[in-house]
């Protein structure tokens, strides 16, 4: 065979290989890590899983905030075991990630360094206590939307993390709702409180279900590969939908004029997002965008000589056992 | 990055109660066998979900390449007399 006609086969071979592997994907048949995969199947989840990954390991910062100032040992409990929750989401989704072949060292070298992202809600200030409510009921609320298609996608070991997670996230956003209970049912103040927090997480919320759909580039390539099972919109939707009534109970006014029950469609129509604000933020001209990385990175940093310590004392340990053999 | 030494990757395997087997549950990074341990149960056993844990570092698996599935497991698939459907029995019989 010429050189071009081993070029053209192994093309062909590369064809028919995508060909059968779309077909397992549309038979809903799993992606395990040691099968053959397109390199931009490969490429896409890599990304995607260590942003998620990245996502639950800085969503840890806004609320760490508050961990020491929490009103009741009660609240403090919790608190502390939803962000031990959401180190153990980012932990199985590193894991995850590593099996298509990228290394920890790496996905935490391109998250210190600005080149991976993270979901933008993070990038806000807590500022009151009310904020712990507000992102248990509507983050991890938006949170649950993106997540719960996911534990049907194709790539097995996205699926099986992601399940792990969603069985644990009900807990976060229905302690944040008793947050907002409980501060609505009492002092005016408190309510005011709720309300201010609810004024203020309620657009960057509406905003983690991603831009709309025709400004979305993954979105037709990811419905395809089960990445995504419903559209951006799709899922704003149900995310307005279900959070709506929510409010009402708890006697909150949505911050959106606009909002408004549309009997035809059997939905809410709603108000225009300022997707600039989004994008910015993206972008890394948040309100604490420098403060979240500088935490993160120092957090890294400081924990080095631990990190050192612990494989020193692993490696003397086992040449001694080492030498007791011999 | 650094070019120090990681701590390496391990694999972690969970019974979730007693008279169930081990089952794979994730992987996680540790410097040694005891810190895998303990990190295993603070990672995937929060909420009461087993009773024993065994760590395994992951570059001591061995696994088959999905590559090969044809001539690993299709010697299997001709194979019906391993079968109890393939024996001619009279409806009579009973208990077998």
């Amino acid at each position: 065979m010429s050189e071009e006609q081993i070029k053209n086969s192994e093309a062909e071979r590369s064809r028919s290989l995508e060909a059968e592997f779309e077909a397992r994907i549309a038979r809903d048949e799993k992606i395990e890590p040691k099968d053959w995969m397109p390199e931009k199947y490969r490429q896409t989840h890599i990304r995607q899983i260590s942003q998620h990954a990245h996502s639950e390991i800085v969503g840890m910062l806004p609320e760490g905030n508050w961990i020491t100032r929490a009103p009741s040992l009660r609240r403090k409990v919790a608190l502390l075991a939803k962000v031990q929750d959401e180190a153990g989401h980012g932990l199985y989704l590193y894991s995850a990630a590593e099996t298509l072949g990228i290394s920890r060292d790496e996905m935490y070298h391109q998250l210190h360094t600005g080149k991976a992202k993270y979901s933008s809600i993070f990038n806000y200030p807590t500022i009151t206590w009310a904020d712990m409510g507000a992102i248990g009921w509507l983050v991890d609320g938006a949170a649950i939307i993106n997540q719960v298609p996911l534990c049907n996608t194709s790539y097995g070991p996205y699926a099986r993390a992601m399940v792990r997670v969603c069985k644990e996230e009900s807990f976060h956003q229905r302690q944040g709702y008793e947050i907002m209970l409980k501060l609505c049912n009492g002092t005016p103040e408190q309510k005011e409180m709720a309300q201010d927090a609810l004024n203020r997480w309620w657009w960057p919320s509406l905003m983690m279900l991603g831009p709309t759909d025709d400004m979305s580039v993954h979105t037709e390539q990811s419905m395809k590969w089960k990445l995504k099972r419903k559209t951006n919109d799709e899922l704003r939707q149900q995310f307005i939908d279900q959070t709506v009534p929510q409010a009402d109970i708890l006697g909150l006014t949505i911050p959106d004029p606009d909002l408004k029950w549309n009997e035809e469609r059997q939905s809410y129509d709603f108000g225009e997002i300022d997707w600039d604000e989004f994008w910015q933020v993206v972008k890394g001209h948040g309100p604490m965008n420098k403060e979240r990385m500088k935490a993160r990175v120092g957090a890294w940093e400081r924990g080095e000589w631990v990190r050192d310590a612990a494989m020193a004392y692993a490696e003397k340990q086992q040449q001694r056992k080492n030498k007791q053999v011999v | 990055m650094s070019n120090k030494k990681n701590w390496p990757l391990w694999e972690v395997f969970v019974r979730s109660k007693n008279g169930l087997e081990h089952r794979h549950f994730g992987s996680l990074h540790a410097a040694d066998a005891e810190m895998a341990l303990e990190n295993a149960r603070d990672v995937y056993t929060r909420r009461n979900e087993g009773v024993s844990i065994w760590v395994v570092e992951s570059k001591h698996i061995t696994a088959s390449n999905p590559e090969h599935n044809g001539e690993l497991f299709e010697p299997a698939q001709d194979k019906v007399y391993r079968h109890p459907t393939f024996y001619d029995l009279p409806d009579d019989v009973k208990h077998m």
